[in-house]
């Protein structure tokens, strides 16, 4: 299957410009100023074929959202080759973008002052729409997404949930064959994510579209994607099914305790001292979580432990989570998956 | 060119969302208008001509430099400023059209816009009020329309070019401010040119800012023969010309190091 985004050694640099402190450094500052070259992207290769869907994952400032500006031909790289759509994203802009569908989830591409249907109709005029190509799919889309009843509304009166589906089926109006998504469930409630999701996985289905999708929600990965990209400080840490990681790094249990009386943390720590036990304590509701190995007999004799000196309330065993796994790969910095 | 049109299509929406914009507008207009006519008729005071024109060619002028501003100005630089300033220029970027071209057809809706819904019935009823001339020569009005076209292509390519910087200044509201204030003065909306200094009109020459304004309301007022009218357009259509070329060299570096500010 061919692949629909080539991505060799793929490098982007800023420079960044630190200011001096003080009236006389602001005054230095006027005629020359420091700076140095920070390295968003570095050196980072990998390929995504036609159909798939991939998770980009990352810290805050990791470079994921400026891969996928990359990837879009919105900044030109600093070095290395990138190939989209058979395409090099920078020099044929114009006919590139015909081939993409872009949503940034924290800025509208609708206009805002305007109604939704108005600006479908200037998409539809921008991506050379056909009204049969229009009826035929975004018909399906709207209803889809149910956003039937905002059409006639000004974007700045939509809710949030409700743009972001609107803006999710403008992006699709042209139905490109790969589909960017920049952290589009930033802010959404429950409902509309899983909309979303089950919308995102039928497109894919029914056109093969290829989706690349960032964002910081993991449960989004975990129900759509098989594989995942993972970066840190520009750096590609894991590229690889999701399966794996859990297979192999996902192999704790974790423990949660809430006590009848009031217990400090201190004291359950000194007391399980003496097992491979990671603590942690959420204050608010007084829950007790116990990061540990999956060993039964491990987990026996912590709960012994725990049951004997306090009283307890309730107590869950669960399996590590996905934010827990990639919680720990980003303090160790890499991963090493057998 | 389907897009284009649809573009200006949306602005004229655009407009019509913010109604209270568009009667104040009407309002500020009109004040200025009474403003410059009443001073003129102080510097007047009785005299027959200054600088060849009468007091009633320099009402027409006055009138029609301001109907012709509501076509011609826009605000494309700080728009332009705002979409660069809050990263929205990105999604711009990944929309199968020229920006500035697309820029441009926007303050064409505009232009359109004011001209029909505001300029003919605010010139209509600045003609019950003062005494204007209004001439009924298809010439003049040929020759008019043709200039006061290119005195919005030259007006917008000064507003791309200044929005273009905010690439490389990241924050150029004083120069915003700047070049408006130089244009309202060098273009002759303020004053005609033939008021200048001799010196000052030496220089003006050689700026394009006499297109934008001077060069449209002189042909109006027939304060320029037709030969003269005919040679000015040439003068407008050459800037034109002109000013693409520094707007598509600073256009193409502004994309090479483009920064998307805001993640």
């Amino acid at each position: 299957m061919k692949n629909a985004i080539e991505v060799n050694n793929l490098r982007k640099e800023f420079k960044a410009y630190s200011s001096r402190s003080g009236l006389a450094g602001a005054f230095r500052d006027l005629f020359t100023r420091n700076y140095k070259i920070a390295r968003a992207v570095n050196d980072i290769s990998f390929n995504v074929k036609q159909g798939e869907m991939v998770g980009y994952i990352g810290e805050n400032g990791a470079g994921k959202s400026t891969t996928i500006k990359m990837l879009t031909g919105i900044l030109t790289p600093s070095g290395g080759q990138i190939k989209v759509n058979g395409m090099n994203p920078h020099k044929e802009r114009e006919k590139f973008v015909q081939t993409i569908g872009v949503v940034f989830g924290q800025r509208s591409q609708l206009w805002w002052d305007i109604a939704v249907q108005e600006s479908f109709r200037l998409l539809k005029k921008v991506y050379k729409v056909t009204d049969e190509q229009y009826d035929d799919h975004m018909n399906h889309v709207i209803k889809t997404l149910d956003i039937e009843p905002l059409l006639d509304k000004p974007v700045r009166k939509l809710s949030l949930g409700q743009r972001m589906r609107c803006e999710l089926a403008a992006a699709l109006i042209h139905n490109p064959p790969l589909l960017f998504l920049d952290e589009p469930t930033i802010g959404l409630d429950v409902l509309v994510k899983l909309k979303i999701r089950e919308f995102l996985k039928e497109v894919n289905e029914k056109y093969n579209t290829t989706i690349l999708l960032t964002t910081h929600d993991l449960s989004d990965i975990e129900a759509l994607c098989e594989r995942v990209i993972m970066l840190d400080e520009g750096n590609i840490i894991y590229d690889g099914a999701l399966k794996n990681l859990k297979d192999t790094l996902g192999d704790g249990k974790e423990l949660q305790f809430q006590f009848l009386e009031k217990v400090d943390l201190p004291a359950v720590k000194k007391l399980t001292a003496a097992l491979p036990v990671k603590w942690e304590h959420d204050e608010k509701e007084q829950i007790f979580t116990a990061n540990m190995q999956n060993n039964d007999e491990l987990i026996s004799q912590l709960i012994a432990k725990i049951v004997a000196a306090f009283k307890i309330k309730d107590i869950k065993i669960n399996e590590t989570s996905t934010e827990e796994i990639i919680r720990n790969i980003y303090e160790k910095g890499a991963v090493e998956v057998g | 060119m389907d897009k284009y049109l649809e573009m200006i299509r949306i602005r004229f929406l655009m407009m019509l969302a913010y109604r209270t914009n568009y009667y104040t507008g009407i309002l500020i207009y009109g004040i200025n208008i009474g403003a410059y006519y009443f001073l003129w008729t102080a510097i007047y005071s009785g005299k027959e001509e200054i600088q060849g024109l009468s007091i009633t060619q320099m009402t027409t002028y006055v009138a029609i430099s301001w109907m012709a501003r509501a076509f011609y100005f826009n605000n494309l630089d700080r728009e332009m400023a705002m979409e660069i300033m809050e990263g929205k220029v990105a999604v711009e970027l990944i929309r199968p059209y020229n920006y500035l071209g697309m820029k441009t057809m926007q303050g064409l809706g505009e232009g359109i816009f004011r001209l029909f819904f505001f300029s003919l019935p605010g010139l209509i009823i600045v003609y019950f009020v003062f005494p204007i001339q209004i001439t009924l020569k298809p010439s003049v009005w040929g020759l008019f329309a043709i200039s006061i076209l290119l005195s919005f292509f030259i007006n917008t390519q000064l507003n791309l070019l200044t929005g273009i910087t905010t690439f490389f200044l990241y924050n150029n509201t004083g120069l915003i401010r700047a070049k408006r204030v130089v244009i309202d003065l060098f273009s002759g909306l303020l004053l005609p040119m033939s008021f200048f200094p001799g010196w000052a009109q030496g220089i003006m020459k050689f700026l394009p800012f006499q297109g934008i304004s001077y060069i449209p309301s002189m042909i109006y007022t027939e304060g320029f023969t037709h030969q003269q009218a005919i040679q000015a357009i040439g003068q407008q259509f050459i800037w034109v010309i002109i000013l693409l070329i520094p707007i598509q060299i600073l256009w193409v570096i502004a994309k090479k190091q483009l920064v998307i500010q805001g993640g």
